[in-house]
């Protein structure tokens, strides 16, 4: 290890033994033991939890009694009780559905896109965005089974061998996407759990009692960190990240079938594919910025996640942005030069003529003209400014699924336009959903490390430990 | 542990596992096993808190057996997927979908390309737990107590018993040059 001198201008932060990350992704003086003395004291009780972890406990069980209360009144008096009708039949359910999913991809795109393209950065922040993905994934998934009617008779939705004589319709798009959204749940908690099993191992040695030992211990299945072992679990980790690229953006695009496979204008579109996939990365980054900056603030976990990877998510977030914006531009142009009146006017009706209008300039002015924001430096490198920048991304993401939710509104014929409002029971769902997300995820951050011990310790330079990255790259044989 | 309880008169010494070697760095073990496969010895194990390639490769393990299976697993769950949907909706119950043939094989690709990374991963994650032999809760390379810091700081390297030319003395020796902070005789 070559020794660096004092280059403390660059990070007025570092202190201690080690010279500064080269790339600014470790703002501490860590070795391999205060790196899992961090991130494990916050699980195994060594540090209690916050204050500000109460708060927000509090507050997504709230919001989860909530949604006990709406699905409890829904289960009694049927979807009547939200706004749908024919011609807007899906309302909140798929709009929340889409934009629940949305966020799910960014954890899957993280842990298993970047690693193919050897970002070091993803190793900070995989953990927890994988745990995103579930918990958004949880969300997303409650809503079509609610909106069913009759949900308990979901597992029609599968070829369930049966005295039925009847089977699915596997020529429709809504049957694929319960395959690829199922699929996409079981990959990432397979995923998720691989990677937490060496981490179950450093809590259960780690433990300071009998009940995090035990429970740890079979969580982590006797790991033992053999050479022979870890050769398997790389490989795989590879494969599955090499098998889960591809399968992000086979989840969004299939989301996107349920509407462009359709020939209602403005839904009927080859450039929904994309489309859907950029914005699900778009709202997924912002949902990481949003899941980070408490981690720094309250956990003090700013060390790990540094400014460099704040800036690097709002980079992200800057890009798919942009990608995202092209396609609103796309679809403007497009249904102007197709010459199809049905295209151009449904345009016209939802941009100026429609009711709902504002909802497509709300989206405009959230989803493309405050990120533009993200150009400025200053904005990248300030969490607050970049925290709110996210917030009006989540509000755009949701507008861009209502917009096109509420196109149905006003399609081909004028003797079928109606109207759609969401109910207070809609409202209620949509806050609730939020609380299960809240809840789940702060039970996460209590009971499972937040982020990877493991990746962590490898990813340390060689001179504290590590190997100086993240190897799988080079070591998945 | 202990001498089994059936024979009071056995030994007190207990069978042992292996000989147990504690290193400070990464680097270390690895520069230690190469040495160890280099003097003959085969049935060893390193132990690491993070994958080290070098490692498993020194050990004679270049190549793990996880592609095989997931390509494997992959194509089955993709040839069943792809059938089943031909099957249930071409022959067993027909079902004519705006005038398409009941061969329509590219509205099959979503459902069969999703099954195919279902089964895949299912298949690597079961082939993992099962070549590794997990869950697998004793082991005896817990009985040495400093051996709790392989998933926290250290690196370890343990010579089986089971190894032809394994001796306990002469392999303590021989853990000996290859400068390790501690060496352990690990119970079975």
């Amino acid at each position: 290890m070559a020794t660096v001198t004092e280059t403390t201008s660059e990070s007025p932060s570092h202190v201690g033994p080690y010279p500064p990350h080269p790339e600014g992704l470790l703002a501490g003086p860590h070795n391999l033991t205060s790196l899992g003395d961090k991130i494990a004291n916050v699980v195994i009780g060594e540090q209690p939890p916050p204050n500000a972890w109460w708060a927000f406990f509090l507050l997504g069980m709230t919001l989860l009694g909530g949604l006990g209360v709406a699905v409890a009144y829904l289960f009694y008096a049927g979807v009547g009780i939200w706004g749908i009708n024919v011609p807007v039949a899906w309302g909140f359910a798929i709009v929340n559905f889409v934009w629940w999913i949305g966020i799910g991809h960014a954890g899957t795109l993280i842990s298993a896109i970047l690693l193919l393209l050897h970002q070091k950065w993803r190793t900070s922040i995989n953990r927890f965005a994988e745990a995103m993905t579930i918990f958004a994934v949880s969300c997303a998934g409650l809503f079509p089974l609610i909106h069913m009617g009759r949900p308990w008779l979901f597992y029609w939705l599968y070829p369930v061998p049966v005295n039925f004589a009847m089977w699915p319709q596997f020529r429709s798009p809504l049957t694929w996407d319960v395959f690829a959204v199922t699929t996409y749940f079981s990959v990432s908690l397979m995923f998720w759990y691989v990677g937490l099993v060496p981490d179950c191992a450093v809590l259960r040695d780690k433990a300071k009692n009998m009940w995090q030992k035990v429970i740890y211990g079979i969580l982590a299945l006797g790991w033992r960190g053999s050479a022979l072992h870890w050769r398997r679990y790389e490989k795989l980790y590879l494969l599955l990240a090499g098998l889960g690229t591809p399968l992000v953006f086979s989840v969004h695009t299939v989301v996107s079938f349920d509407f462009a496979v359709s020939i209602v204008p403005l839904w009927h579109a080859t450039i929904f594919p994309p489309f859907f996939v950029s914005g699900a990365i778009f709202s997924g980054f912002a949902m990481v910025i949003w899941l980070a900056v408490p981690l720094r603030q309250f956990y003090g976990m700013g060390d790990l996640i540094t400014d460099k990877h704040m800036e690097l998510c709002g980079k992200v977030m800057l890009g798919t942005g942009l990608m995202v914006s092209y396609g609103y531009f796309c679809e403007l142009w497009m249904a102007f030069y197709s010459h199809s009146i049905y295209e151009w006017d449904t345009t016209l009706q939802r941009v100026w003529l429609g009711p709902y209008w504002w909802s497509y300039w709300a989206l405009i002015t959230t989803n493309t003209i405050i990120p533009q924001l993200l150009w400025i430096r200053k904005l990248r490198t300030n969490e607050w400014a970049l925290f709110a920048i996210a917030g009006s991304v989540h509000i755009g993401m949701w507008f861009e699924r209502y917009v096109i939710v509420v196109t149905l509104s006003r399609d081909h014929l004028p003797s079928s336009w109606g109207r759609y409002a969401p109910t207070e029971w809609d409202w209620l769902t949509l806050a609730g959903s939020l609380g299960l997300f809240i809840t789940l995820f702060t039970l996460f951050i209590r009971f499972l490390p937040m982020i990877s011990i493991t990746e962590m310790r490898e990813f340390l330079p060689h001179g504290q430990g590590g190997r100086d990255g993240h190897a799988v790259m080079e070591n998945a044989k | 542990m202990t001498a089994p309880a059936h024979d009071p008169y056995a030994p007190s010494t207990p069978a042992v596992y292996g000989l147990m070697a504690e290193y400070e760095t990464a680097d270390a073990l690895i520069s230690a096993t190469r040495q160890a496969r280099q003097a003959g010895y085969s049935h060893m194990d390193g132990y690491s808190p993070y994958p080290i390639g070098e490692v498993a490769d020194e050990l004679g393990f270049p190549r793990s057996e996880i592609g095989a299976i997931m390509f494997v697993g992959g194509l089955c769950g993709a040839t069943f997927g792809f059938l089943v949907q031909y099957y249930l909706n071409g022959i067993d119950y027909p079902l004519n979908i705006g005038g398409k043939p009941y061969f329509s094989w590219p509205m099959f690709a979503v459902i069969t390309w999703e099954l195919l990374v279902l089964t895949a991963s299912v298949s690597g994650v079961l082939g993992l737990f099962a070549l590794s032999g997990l869950p697998q809760f004793y082991h005896p390379v817990f009985n040495v107590p400093q051996f709790e810091r392989a998933s926290q700081d250290r690196f370890f390297l343990v010579i089986e018993a089971t190894d032809p030319q394994f001796d306990l003395t002469q392999t303590r020796t021989f853990l000996a040059t290859t400068s390790p902070l501690s060496i352990e005789e690990v119970p079975e």
